[in-house]
């Protein structure tokens, strides 16, 4: 029983840890700024989610200190994508060619 | 074979942590450093963690507590200096 669940904690590891690296990958394959962004924090979220399930597999007793640290980066990986995307947006990335749509620049109050 | 996938997944994790260095250097825009500095700390946490089961102390997790809440801050206030100097 223990050994089973041991084995699905070090593969829930390398999947995650695959989705990092998927991300590291994305970091370089994609066009511009938006597209890093989104690449760069979706991948992380779900890559260190199931890195921290797999740790919480392999020792049972550290679930809570686990669980503690998946909850905080579930609050804060969103929020520091969009403040990230609203810097990037508003330092000069608007200018770039690959971008096809920009219902930010249409709001009536902004000062951008 | 437990043993094996652990050390595969800290070399994909060490490499994860490789690529998103070389857009940390490469980035042309601020704006590119910034998400390449925001996957950087995220890959470091899993890092920690890594650190912590090797070595067996459960320690070595609030550091990673820490690490996040310090790097979530560091982003923000660096986010927020690239907006204002636009």
């Amino acid at each position: 029983m223990g050994a089973i669940i041991d084995i699905i904690g070090a593969l829930l590891l390398v999947l995650g840890t695959a989705f990092l690296f998927l991300g590291g990958v994305g970091l370089h394959r994609m066009p511009d700024v938006f597209n890093r962004i989104q690449v760069g924090t979706k991948t992380t979220t779900l890559g260190t989610l199931l890195t921290l399930a797999g740790a919480a597999c392999l020792h049972p007793d550290w679930s809570l200190k686990l669980l503690l640290i998946g909850l905080f980066l579930l609050f804060t990986n969103p929020l520091s994508s969009q403040v990230l995307a609203r810097a990037a947006y508003r330092s000069g990335a608007k200018k770039m060619a690959t971008m096809v749509t920009d219902q930010f620049g249409d709001e009536p109050g902004d000062q951008s | 074979m437990v043993e094996a996938l652990i050390y595969v997944a800290a070399g994909l994790a060490g490499g994860a942590f490789l690529l998103a260095l070389a857009r940390f250097v490469k980035g042309p825009t601020t704006a590119d450093r910034v998400v390449a500095f925001d996957v950087l700390t995220i890959v470091a946490i899993t890092g920690i963690v890594f650190a912590a089961m090797f070595e067996g102390r459960v320690i070595y997790l609030d550091v990673a507590l820490v690490y996040a809440l310090l790097s979530f801050l560091g982003v923000i206030v660096i986010a927020r200096y690239v907006e204002r100097k636009a």
